[in-house]
């Protein structure tokens, strides 16, 4: 298969691209699914963390 | 070793462009938002495209391309199963089950660091001391797999010695991160990024169409299984696309469990419990944001690490059949072609000396280098003494080429085979790739030096001068410890065993209480701590003590053993199989019996770390202990 003869490898090689579709069909299925919403610990945290970033 | 220096006009285009483009962007990100926080922090949705980038290149780095694309060189295209969990375990896996429980509990809990996380979800100083010791103590590995990838990919690519490269790389880190160039810039992250999808395209296309396509460029590295170096045959090297020889009790399994425990499940599985990837999962705005970064992560990893694997492998076949000549006399014929013009031999290589004579070439041992070679002319030459002999002139696998050592595959593939301007476009890509990765590494050691351990230690409050002052030294600090380690160690394929170190590390210490900690309730403080403790003890009593390659390196164990590299040298295959096999099991075996034994979280603590109506009260509670 694709001139490699052992099939681990073959299947190493396919699963790559394999893994690569479910992922592409699972970002396509879900990419509205989740609610996208920032609550005020989200902010919270994120202006800690910038004032920790700014600080180092 | 195939070295280019000298720039053309072309290739100073090429790099004006890139530089302009890249300052351009970074001066956009620095003159309003430019990172995950300031993102979450105004409101504003990243385009997932941008966010997945970003999040790629930040950990997709030298390491990754040269480090381990060098040991597909050697061992072959077995590794694509860590390509396969790069994509499944740590985009998958991670995106999908982890990224938002880990970004709930962290905003929740109000934790910056993986120690934090750790600590605060077990209301526990010890845990987060723990977890910043060690991850400020062998990240610098990590980094220092990093700094040794790009100074060899600059000092092929650039025909300088590997010293100078790495102290041009080492100023140019200290430069970038000292003095506040720590924060990732998302814009620039991303064009390097696109730089180095677009060239892993054009290094995927070109060697397989030098090659005549994918079936035959892989029928034809397939074919040349015997000119496999003997010393990997020895341990099982069975062909670039065959798997080790599989079994056990036999040096000749070796192979099969360096690259299996090691190479894939070590950074494969290792990937899941990264400090700076549970930090990153923070910085996400929502869970959709984490879904809709899963397809262009996986193609971004596939292509990544994918690529540079395959074409590590290839790159053997490149070398036989367009490297440069190599001369020499048969020792002995590996096989014979029938119609001549392909026959292998194992060949004493031999070089014109300024008088024209062929003089043998030594190698290490001061015998003459032997090596397998496809044999593409013969004829009659005189040696010093005036006689004559059969000179046949070939090629060999890459292996040959770069004295069989694995980090400087890549970088002479790419310094022999490709144009020179496509060179320079990779080291720039490599070079950002590298500064974006090491951001993050030195980030995650300063922050852990100054909030999990300083703080924990001193119970100084967070931002305290003091504090800022930890973390800014330990960043120097693990600067100078990482330098010093990729000048020190250079033998071998190190870094991809630095990583596979870090990795393994990380999992087994930290796997079994991040995950435990995110999905079970009923996971104790005792618990944890005694899981983290049996997962790096272990991992560091294999490290000194049976893994022979790094217990022989470190040299507890030979004055334990009286000489011998592992405790157990005289039983095959111990010395070679990864800690993370042994550590892992038995880490998470303990979090489990101890937890069950031990007196579990109040309720209260529980609800403040899983309940969704908790938040508002959990902002209240944070907020009273800052004022």
């Amino acid at each position: 298969m694709l001139g490699i003869p052992d099939p681990w490898v073959a299947v190493a090689y396919l699963g790559c691209i394999l893994m690569t579709i479910v992922s592409l069909i699972y970002g396509l299925m879900r990419r509205n699914a989740a609610p996208d919403e920032v609550t005020p610990i989200d902010r919270d945290w994120a202006i800690e963390e910038r004032k920790t970033d700014h600080d180092l | 070793m195939t070295g280019q220096s000298g720039l053309s006009w072309i290739d100073i285009l090429v790099i004006l462009i890139y530089l302009i483009a890249t300052g351009y962007l970074g001066w956009l990100g620095y003159r309003g938002t430019r990172s995950a926080a300031d993102f979450l922090v105004g409101g504003r949705t990243v385009h997932p495209i941008i966010m997945a980038v970003s999040y790629g290149a930040t950990f997709i780095s030298t390491a990754a391309i040269v480090g381990f694309g060098g040991v597909a060189g050697l061992f072959g295209m077995s590794l694509l199963w860590l390509t396969f969990l790069n994509i499944g375990v740590g985009i998958f896996i991670a995106f999908v089950f982890l990224g938002e429980p880990t970004r709930r509990m962290g905003h929740r809990l109000g934790a910056h660091t993986f120690g934090e996380l750790l600590g605060l979800r077990y209301q526990s100083r010890a845990v987060q001391i723990f977890a910043g010791a060690l991850i400020f103590l062998f990240m610098p590995l990590y980094s220092a797999a990093v700094m040794t990838g790009g100074s060899i990919f600059a000092a092929t690519q650039f025909g300088i010695d590997f010293e100078v490269a790495l102290l041009i790389f080492a100023l140019i880190t200290a430069a970038y991160v000292v003095p506040g160039g720590l924060k990732a810039v998302m814009y620039t992250d991303t064009l390097q990024g696109f730089v180095m999808i677009l060239a892993m395209f054009f290094l995927l296309w070109f060697t397989y169409s030098q090659l005549g396509g994918i079936g035959e460029a892989h029928r034809y590295l397939t074919g040349m299984a015997d000119m496999v170096p003997a010393k990997l045959q020895a341990i099982g090297h069975q062909g670039w696309t065959e798997m080790p020889a599989f079994g056990w009790g036999a040096i000749q399994y070796n192979l099969w469990y360096i690259v299996v425990t090691t190479i894939i499940l070590g950074v494969g599985i290792g990937v899941l419990a990264q400090p700076q990837l549970a930090v990153r999962f923070m910085t996400v705005r929502s869970r959709r944001e984490l879904d809709r970064a899963v397809p262009i992560g996986a193609v971004f990893i596939m292509l990544m690490t994918g690529a540079p694997f395959i074409v590590g492998s290839l790159s053997n076949a490149w070398f036989a059949q367009h490297g440069p000549l190599l001369h020499g006399t048969v020792e002995t014929m590996i096989n014979a072609d029938s119609d001549g013009d392909s026959d292998r031999a194992m060949v004493a290589l031999r070089r014109a000396n300024d008088a024209g004579a062929w003089v043998p070439i030594l190698g290490k041992d001061d015998k003459p280098a032997v090596v397998p070679l496809v044999i593409s002319t013969r004829e009659q030459v005189h040696d010093n003494a005036g006689e004559s002999f059969e000179l046949v002139s070939g090629r060999s696998s890459i292996i040959t080429y770069v004295k069989g050592q694995a980090d400087r595959i890549i970088p002479t593939y790419i310094s022999t085979a490709m144009p020179h301007w496509f060179g320079i476009v990779f080291f720039l890509a490599l070079l950002a790739a590298a500064m974006s990765t090491m951001s993050s590494q030195f980030h995650t050691i300063g922050t852990s030096a100054g909030r999990d351990l300083y703080e924990q230690i001193t119970h100084k409050p967070h931002g305290s001068e003091p504090s800022l002052l930890a973390m800014r030294l330990a960043v120097i600090v693990g600067l100078l410890v990482a330098v010093t380690i990729s000048y020190t160690v250079r033998e071998g394929y190190v870094i991809a065993r630095f990583t596979a170190i870090f990795f393994g590390l990380c999992a087994a210490a930290f796997m079994p209480a991040y995950i435990g900690g995110l999905f079970f309730k009923g996971v104790t403080r005792t618990g944890a701590l005694a899981s983290m403790s049996v997962g790096f003890g272990i991992s560091a009593f294999w490290l000194l003590f049976i893994k022979a390659k790094e217990a022989s390196a470190i040299g507890l164990v030979q004055l334990v053993t009286g000489g011998k590299p592992s405790l157990l040298a005289d039983v095959p295959n111990w010395p070679v199989v990864d800690p993370i096999v042994v550590a892992l099991p038995l880490s998470t075996l303990t979090l489990i019996i101890v937890s069950a034994f031990t007196r579990k979280p109040d309720d209260d603590h529980l609800v403040q770390c899983f309940s969704k109506q908790n938040e508002a009260r959990s902002l209240r509670q944070r907020l009273d202990s800052t004022f």
